[in-house]
């Protein structure tokens, strides 16, 4: 056992990182989060825990159909930012794990936990981003709860949704299905989300004219089974931590390689410009409206053009390759021509300081 | 992205490798001093695009990293304080200390919280009366002139709930250091364009002819630093020890007066611990006299904490460019990002996270040592 840390003596030279409270970083979605389900939260579930790789939505079979379920929180913050809302994120954020299983929804649940003295004002922007984009997606929301917790134990308000889709028949992409050989799409632009809300953030002080890309893209998917079938390996929506958590997930559950071409990553310019004047590497902000596939050679054409006739695709460009070589690794070919590993983030984004 | 891309162009990259390659004759080894320097040769695989025999070795410029422990516990004693906001830039708040780092401390309660600027420090406190607001103030020169504005600021307010822990360090004292040492292998320098932004480079004229060193002050993308690279391979061939300009869109003779006006009045210079490598004499900043009314050293009586370094850690070594992360015992097993054992392995710009976040490993990275 360790001992409560004392700052004002000077005895053990050891450092010893935080291993008793969970730090803001266990929630990137980066290596922490991994390391808290995966040491905590799965374990914990025993017998009951789900078989097989961590996926956006869990499949299971009811009278003979191919069902998905997925649950989400959101707890962003701000609540509204250019180009969405937590409200809308709720819906498009859930809707979008079930399409990375290649299911279209068919029911969703909202659950509400708001903090004493949140404006009533923005509860009725919440409700009715919510209503609004779940009208958009075709999904009704079936039912839901609404808790109100005392001023100071929730931050504003809390979104939670949960979502059942029906799997497409012909397809069953899977975090664990790609294969080497296989070539890597991605549907649009990446980076926008994040960098919107790192700057509608209080005491960020810098303004960008970067929209959230937070839609839904249950019919892409749809559109790319049409055209691929079963060369849909896999899919993924490259939200906290962006590409390079969703990359590495792929290529672990996969056991394959990733090559990246870092020339081919479309970055709008002023993710790039904010995320140069912050340090962050693109590859580890969030997306809300983009996702990441791995198509058989053979499809991966079809499959790009399917892509690009649809509103959400339009941008789609291939950036890569997955192959046999070191399973579990993702490199990037940089620019002026060396290889870089791409590994997840650890905690937080962290700014660099100069 | 405009001002960016043309500095990222691979075929001129290509040119530039293409004429290294020409005019380098014999091994030469360099040194690049500033950290933001080591992250793009790392990042970008600079290094591994040189032509054998061009060595790059990685400078102490990582102000994180040479930040010393007794000033990240004084950072933290004064956190764990019920009436202190504790505000810093990102990077520092993931450096151990002797027992814990910032970002723990926030978990158990402490108000501990990122800011981008020294001056968003001093609004802070301006809405915060009822809280003592301290910037942990580290970094070379190149902050220095924003943390000084910050001061100048807050004592124009008539703010008493202000206060800065300085830990600045200055170049060239460390580069003598570095010189001085009596297994030093480099044989020029590429100086840190930032710091030399505001404080020009006519101190490291006398450093050139002492030690008949290159040394060319270089900007921080690929191109800057294959052109710098090559400017000091040229001199090296040519038997030159010149300072030479690389980094002209940025960087003049005499730097920018009114910040170095800024520095003079809000410091004065000191002897300064580096972490990982001792104390080096006048080698930092710290509040002068008249602003010592605004010195969390003083205000909080944290002054006396001392601290021991943890034994495993090389990070003496990697920062004086004695060896590489890679001949480190706790490389990529007990020291990795996620639990760092020395502040190297922390910031983006520290030699160890750079390595590993590159995904170098023992057999695949280039090894120090070897006389040349």
């Amino acid at each position: 056992m360790r001992t409560a840390p004392d700052p004002s003596t000077g005895t053990c030279p050891v450092p010893l990182p935080e291993t008793e409270r969970v730090l803001l970083g266990h929630g990137s979605g980066g290596r922490l989060s991994t390391e808290l389900i995966g040491d905590v939260l799965v374990p914990a579930l025993g017998e009951a825990a789900p078989p097989g790789p961590l996926e956006d939505a869990a499949i299971f079979t009811v009278g003979g159909a191919d069902l998905a379920v997925s649950t989400d929180a959101y707890v962003v913050s701000p609540i509204f930012f250019t180009g969405g809302d937590i409200g809308s994120l709720a819906v498009h954020g859930t809707v979008n794990d079930l399409a990375m299983r290649a299911a279209m929804p068919v029911a969703l649940t909202v659950a509400y936990v708001i903090e004493e003295g949140f404006p009533l004002t923005d509860l009725h922007r919440v409700a009715a981003s919510v209503g609004a984009a779940a009208r958009a997606a075709g999904v009704p929301v079936l039912t839901g709860d609404t808790k109100v917790v005392g001023r100071g134990a929730a931050d504003g308000i809390f979104v939670v949704s949960t979502g059942v889709g029906r799997r497409l028949p012909g397809a069953a992409p899977s975090a664990a299905g790609a294969a080497p050989g296989d070539v890597v799409l991605l549907s649009g632009p990446i980076g926008c989300h994040g960098v919107t809300v790192l700057s509608a953030r209080e005491g960020l002080g810098f303004d960008t004219d970067v929209a959230s890309d937070t839609k839904p893209l249950h019919r892409l998917v749809e559109a790319m089974v049409a055209a691929g079938g079963t060369a849909v390996h896999a899919l993924r929506d490259p939200t906290r931590g962006g590409l390079a958590s969703a990359l590495n997930e792929i290529a672990s559950d996969s056991r394959v390689g990733v090559d990246i071409e870092e020339r081919a990553l479309p970055i709008p310019a002023a993710v790039q410009a904010a995320c140069e004047l912050l340090g962050l590497d693109p590859a580890q902000v969030a997306n809300e409206g983009c996702l990441v596939a791995f198509i058989a050679p053979d499809r991966a054409d079809a499959v790009l053009a399917a892509m690009r006739s649809r509103p959400e695709g339009r941008d789609a460009v291939r950036i890569g390759t997955a192959t046999g070589t070191d399973p579990g690794r993702v490199v990037v070919r940089t620019a002026v021509g060396s290889r870089r590993v791409l590994d997840m983030l650890v905690g937080e984004q962290l700014p660099r300081i100069c | 992205m405009k001002y960016l891309d043309e500095y990222r162009d691979p075929d001129l990259a290509r040119v530039l490798l293409d004429e290294l390659r020409r005019v380098a004759t014999r091994p030469w080894t360099l040194m690049e001093v500033c950290g933001g320097q080591t992250h793009t040769i790392v990042r970008q695989g600079i290094d591994e695009l040189l032509p054998a025999g061009i060595r790059m070795i990685h400078g102490p410029g990582c102000p994180v990293c040479v930040t010393p422990l007794e000033t990240l516990d004084r950072a933290m004693a004064i956190a764990a304080r019920p009436d202190t906001i504790l505000t810093s830039f990102g990077d520092m708040l993931r450096v151990p200390g002797s027992h814990t780092d910032l970002l723990s401390l926030k978990a158990r309660g402490a108000d501990v919280r990122v800011v981008y600027s020294p001056m968003d420090a001093v609004q802070l406190a301006r809405k915060r009366p009822d809280r003592q607001v301290v910037f942990l103030a580290v970094g070379f020169e190149t902050t220095a002139p924003a943390n000084a504005m910050a001061v100048l600021h807050a004592e124009a307010l008539g703010l008493a709930n202000f206060s800065v822990l300085v830990s600045h360090v200055l170049v060239p004292p460390g580069m003598t250091a570095i010189l001085e040492s009596a297994a030093c292998q480099v044989q020029a320098f590429l100086a840190a364009g930032h710091v030399c932004s505001v404080m020009g480079w006519t101190q490291y004229e006398p450093l050139a002819a002492a030690y008949r060193v290159p040394i060319v002050v270089t900007g921080f993308e690929p191109l800057d630093l294959l052109e710098g690279i090559l400017m000091a391979v040229r001199q090296l061939e040519d038997g030159r020890h010149e300072v030479e300009n690389q980094y002209v869109r940025a960087v003049h003779r005499t730097g920018n007066s009114a910040a170095q006006d800024a520095i003079r009045r809000v410091f004065r210079v000191t002897d300064r611990a580096w972490r990982g490598i001792g104390t080096i004499e006048a080698s930092g900043l710290t509040l002068a006299d008249d602003y010592a009314a605004f010195d969390a050293e003083i205000r909080f009586d944290v002054g006396r904490l001392s601290a021991v370094e943890h034994p495993d850690c090389i990070a003496g070594q990697i920062l004086t460019g004695a060896r590489v992360p890679t001949d480190c015992a706790a490389y990529g097993t007990a020291c990795t990002p996620r639990f760092p054992l020395g502040a190297p392995m922390v910031s983006s710009e520290g030699t160890c996270a750079a390595y590993f976040n590159a995904g170098r490993t023992r057999s695949a990275a280039p090894t120090a040592g070897g006389t040349r």
